[in-house]
Parts: C-alpha cells; sequence; structure tokens
C-alpha cells in the first residue's frame, strides 16, 4: 500500500509555464547576443583586411532579407487561413454519425498528420500546374501559392484534430440538454457545443500557427525567395565567411521576434481558458 | 392535489429496458393524466432516471411501449424532435449552457428549434424568469448564479418550450436546503396550474404533498402504487416500508 493521497483532494499542480518564460527571455537574450558578437567579430575581420564594415553589409541586406521574412509571414497566415477553413468541417467529419464519412475524416487527418511536411510541399509542386486554363483564360499559379496550399494540407489535419479535442472536452450532459430541448444535431453544434469549445481551442490553435511560421522555412527548399533563400544568397553574394553567423542570427531574430509575442499570448490565453473552467 | 384529471398523457406499457445483459427496467407500466403529478421514488440505482430518460426518447426501450400525447416512443418511424418538444425534462445537474445568459438559455429553444418570433419569445422568457422569481438575473451568466438558481433557470428554459408534460429528475439533490426550497415551491406552483408533472425525487415530504399519485420503485419493478397517504401511511409491500423506514 502506498500512502499517497487521493489525486482528487491534492491542490491543482502549478503550472509549469514560469520556466519555460524564463527560458524564452534567456533565449531572447542569447540570440541578440550572439548577433551582437558575430557583426563585432566580422567587423573586426573586416578591419584586418581592410574590406567594408561588416555592419554597413548587414544594413544593406537587411532590408531584403525582412522581405523575404515577409513573405514567409503571408505564406503562413494564408495557410493557416485555408488549413482553418478546411480543418473545421474536416473535425466536424472526426465526429460525424455516419461511418463512412467518419472513417474518410480519421484517415485524411491520420495521413496529413504522420507526413513530412516538405514531401508533402513537394508533392503539391509537382502535382498542381503551373498554369491554370479558365475557358479561355490562362492564370499562371504561382509557387507561393502552391507553398500555401502544401501547407495548408497538415495544418487542416491538424486543425481537425483541435476541433475534435475542442469539441469532445465540453461535457455530454451540454448535448442531453440540447437534445431533450429538440435542438438537432447541426444546431447543438453550431450554438452549443463549437462557441464553448472555441475558448479551448484558441490556444493550441495559435500554437499550431506559431509552428507553421517557423515551417516556412521549407519553401526556400522550393525554390521560393522567402527569408531564408534570401539570406542565403545575401551570403553568398558577399562570399565572406565570417558573415553568416550574423546573417542567419538577423533571420533568426526576425522569426522570434515574431512568434515569441504569439507563444506569451497563447499562454496567457492557457491560463485564462484554465481559470475559468 | 385534487385536479380534474384529464386524458391520459403519458402511458408507460410492459417497459423493458437491458444494458447489455443487465436489466434496468422491468415490466414497468404507468399512466399520467393531464394535469396530474406524478412522483417516482425510490433507492439509488433502481432505474428511475432511465425511466425519465426513456419517456423523452434520450434512452431507447428495449420492449414494451411508451406513448407521449399518442405519440409511440419506441416506433421506428418516430419523430423523436417532435416528441422532445412535447417533454421538458429538467436534470439534477441543471445543464445550462454556460456561454449564455440566462434570459438566452430560455430563448434559445423557442428561437432556434421552433423559429419563433424572437421578440415575442423574448417577452415570454422575462415572464417565465419572473415567474421563478429570477426577473434580476436575466442577464446573469450561469456560472455567476446559485445553484438553485440556475435550476429555476433550467425549469423555466423547459416551460418556454410550452411541453405537454414536464420530467424533473431529482432537481433538488444538488441543493442545500436553503435553496432546495425555492426550487421546490416553483415547482409546485406549476403543479398546482395544471401542468402534467412527473418527478423523481428523494424529497418525500414534498412528494406527499404535491403528488396525486407515487410510484415506488426497487431493482427496476414497480413495486407499489397508489395515493400520497396509502403509500406513506399504509405501505402494504415490506420493500416499500423497509425504504421509508430508512429515509424517513
Ligand atoms: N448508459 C448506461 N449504460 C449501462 N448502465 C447504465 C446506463 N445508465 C444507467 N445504467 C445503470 O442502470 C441502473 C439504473 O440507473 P438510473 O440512473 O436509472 O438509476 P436511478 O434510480 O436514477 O438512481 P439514482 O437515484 O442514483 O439517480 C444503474 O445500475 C446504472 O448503473
Ligand atoms: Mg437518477
Amino acid at each position: 500500500m502506498t500512502a499517497r493521497p487521493l489525486a482528487v483532494l491534492l491542490p491543482p499542480r502549478p503550472e509549469p509555464t514560469a520556466p519555460r518564460l524564463l527560458a524564452q527571455t534567456w533565449l531572447l537574450a542569447a540570440l541578440v547576443l550572439a548577433l551582437c558578437a558575430g557583426t563585432a567579430w566580422a567587423q573586426a575581420v573586416a578591419q584586418q583586411t581592410g574590406r567594408p564594415g561588416a555592419l554597413a553589409i548587414m544594413l544593406r541586406w537587411a532590408p531584403l532579407i525582412t522581405s523575404g521574412f515577409l513573405l514567409n509571414v503571408m505564406v503562413s497566415v494564408l495557410a493557416m487561413a485555408l488549413g482553418t477553413l478546411l480543418g473545421l468541417p474536416l473535425g466536424l467529419s472526426l465526429i460525424a454519425r455516419t461511418r463512412p464519412l467518419r472513417l474518410l475524416g480519421w484517415g485524411m487527418t491520420q495521413f496529413f498528420r504522420n507526413v513530412p511536411w516538405l514531401v508533402l510541399l513537394f508533392y503539391i509542386m509537382f502535382l498542381l500546374p503551373f498554369e491554370l486554363h479558365l475557358g479561355g483564360l490562362v492564370l499562371p499559379v504561382p509557387a507561393w501559392f502552391k507553398a500555401v496550399i502544401g501547407l495548408a494540407l497538415p495544418v487542416s489535419a491538424n486543425v481537425a484534430e483541435i476541433v475534435r479535442g475542442g469539441m469532445q472536452s465540453i461535457p455530454e450532459p451540454q448535448w442531453s440538454a440540447a437534445d431533450s430541448l429538440a435542438f438537432t444535431r447541426w444546431q447543438t453544434i453550431s450554438r452549443i457545443i463549437l462557441p464553448q469549445a472555441l475558448r479551448r481551442m484558441l490556444p493550441p490553435w495559435m500554437n499550431l500557427y506559431a509552428i507553421l511560421t517557423m515551417a516556412t522555412t521549407l519553401i526556400s527548399v522550393i525554390g521560393i525567395q522567402d527569408g531564408l533563400t534570401l539570406t542565403r544568397a545575401a551570403i553568398a553574394a558577399e562570399s565572406r565567411p565570417e558573415l553568416m553567423v550574423p546573417m542567419y542570427i538577423f533571420l533568426l531574430l526576425l522569426f522570434f521576434a515574431y512568434c515569441y509575442p504569439i507563444a506569451r499570448l497563447t499562454l496567457a490565453l492557457e491560463r485564462r481558458v484554465q481559470v475559468r473552467i | 392535489m385534487a385536479h380534474e384529471l384529464g386524458s391520459p398523457v403519458v402511458v408507460v406499457r410492459d417497459v423493458e429496458k437491458r444494458f447489455g445483459n443487465y436489466t434496468v427496467l422491468r415490466e414497468v407500466s404507468l399512466t399520467v393524466r393531464r394535469g396530474e403529478t406524478v412522483c417516482i421514488i425510490g433507492p439509488s440505482g433502481s432505474g428511475k432516471s432511465t425511466l425519465l430518460r426513456c419517456i423523452n426518447g434520450l434512452v431507447p426501450i428495449s420492449s414494451g411501449s411508451i406513448t407521449v400525447g399518442g405519440r409511440e416512443v419506441a416506433d421506428a418511424k418516430l419523430d423523436v424532435r417532435a416528441l422532445r418538444r412535447d417533454v421538458g425534462i429538467v436534470f439534477q445537474q441543471y445543464n445550462l449552457f454556460p456561454h449564455r445568459t440566462a434570459l438566452d438559455n430560455v430563448m434559445m429553444a423557442p428561437v432556434i428549434v421552433l423559429h419563433q418570433n424572437p421578440a415575442e419569445v423574448r417577452a415570454r422568457a422575462e415572464a417565465l424568469l419572473a415567474k421563478v422569481g429570477l426577473a434580476d438575473k436575466m442577464a446573469s451568466y450561469p456560472g455567476e448564479l446559485s445553484g438553485g438558481q440556475q435550476q429555476r433557470v433550467a425549469i423555466a428554459r423547459s416551460l418556454a418550450m410550452n411541453p405537454k408534460v414536464m420530467l424533473f429528475d431529482e432537481v433538488t439533490a444538488a441543493l442545500d436546503p436553503e435553496t432546495k426550497k425555492e426550487v421546490l415551491i416553483t415547482i409546485q406552483a406549476l403543479a398546482a396550474e395544471g401542468m402534467t408533472c412527473i418527478l423523481v425525487t428523494h424529497e418525500m415530504g414534498f412528494a406527499r404533498r404535491v403528488a396525486d399519485h407515487v410510484y415506488f420503485t426497487d431493482g427496476g419493478v414497480i413495486v407499489e402504487h397508489g395515493t400520497p397517504e396509502a403509500i406513506f401511511s399504509a405501505p402494504t409491500q415490506a420493500r416499500t416500508r423497509d425504504f421509508l423506514d430508512k429515509i424517513l
């Protein structure tokens, strides 16, 4: 016999947020430090060899790298929007009452959640034509558009799981109560279950978005001029190895500055959800 | 409580309910007439909740027949939503919709399910909430209300559908004595107005006061039934006497 007290009598466990936040702050500090050190080192190398200063070069390339980064952001926003649009019905199909629909949804969700994103991207690249013929109209299909679709697929599968989990976290009596008031299943889902589940779905959804944003650097592999591609181009153009460290760190910082507030907000929301429920 | 008793509203005949091999209800028969208040008493696990859930089609019966206003619950072609519009049910745990205000909770079903005019529904919902003593709590969310207040909102929510019969499943079991009283008074007023009610309750004094007819169930069968006077003062079955001795 173990003398452990009953689980229900234990006080709620303190959340592990404090160490996580601290770690993130340290990471930020380390990155900034590395950027400064890297630039200083490159500056020093430049002075020894009498070539233009590293700082000047960094400043010259910063706008281009930033514009590439903004492409990453755009692709992430569009992929998230499309993925959410597709993921919502996919998530609903996971709790459908008709078995074939449920199986289809399950199959799609499992498939897109368990294949590498990069492979999917390659697939979509080759699968989609580079131009669309609509009647007499010829529409070019830009690479970034294909990237959005390629990334939206795994996102939709993950959104579907978030939707399913959120809906299943709503206690069964809510369904019975709606049933006994003669709500249809769709009325129950749209008016009773989903509105309550949304609050719980928001933190994991934002978490997914942060992950997606970082994963958008994958699109550089398929030849899109994103932040990573342009950073590498800049490094190649300068052909100065000592610039590699500060340049990459600059790109990392851009991503960090974008994703860190999202992570903070997610944590804050998570905490609020826990308090309210 | 003496009413002019009308035609049968709920007729339960030889109902059996099994969960797998486990029989929860066996040869259960009862009739509830219009305006009648029927109380079902009995020990925990005797199948009282299951019986109520069978009446509004939340749980399918295994055999036998239940009709509500002439509509057969066991009918394969049953329009279960039409049945549920006629049957209000209030649960022990209120089960209000926590994301909507008290007023919205009462308004939702008539507006969404019955497609009634929102302005008219609002007027009716406000009147219902006033009637259960919550005129000042319409804009409150369920989380801001006491158990007794939530339960009264739940009663108003069911009444807003204008049901033919109201089912109450131990609606005061989770409440403290003080708030219990508010809810019991509400139900008593409802019964006095002529609403047809089926009450599962452990409040023997209340059952005795409001019931026209009392059923005692044990182990899934109706052991004995009769007027409150007969059941509480002169039970004929030993099991009924044992049960009443234990809890009174
Ligand atoms: N969905 C279910 N599946 C299997 N068994 C069930 C189910 N619902 C109820 N039961 C069983 O049926 C029996 C009767 O349950 P029910 O809730 O109707 O009893 P009750 O008389 O309402 O009891 P209480 O007074 O405790 O509320 C219990 O033994 C219960 O375990
Ligand atoms: Mg019960």
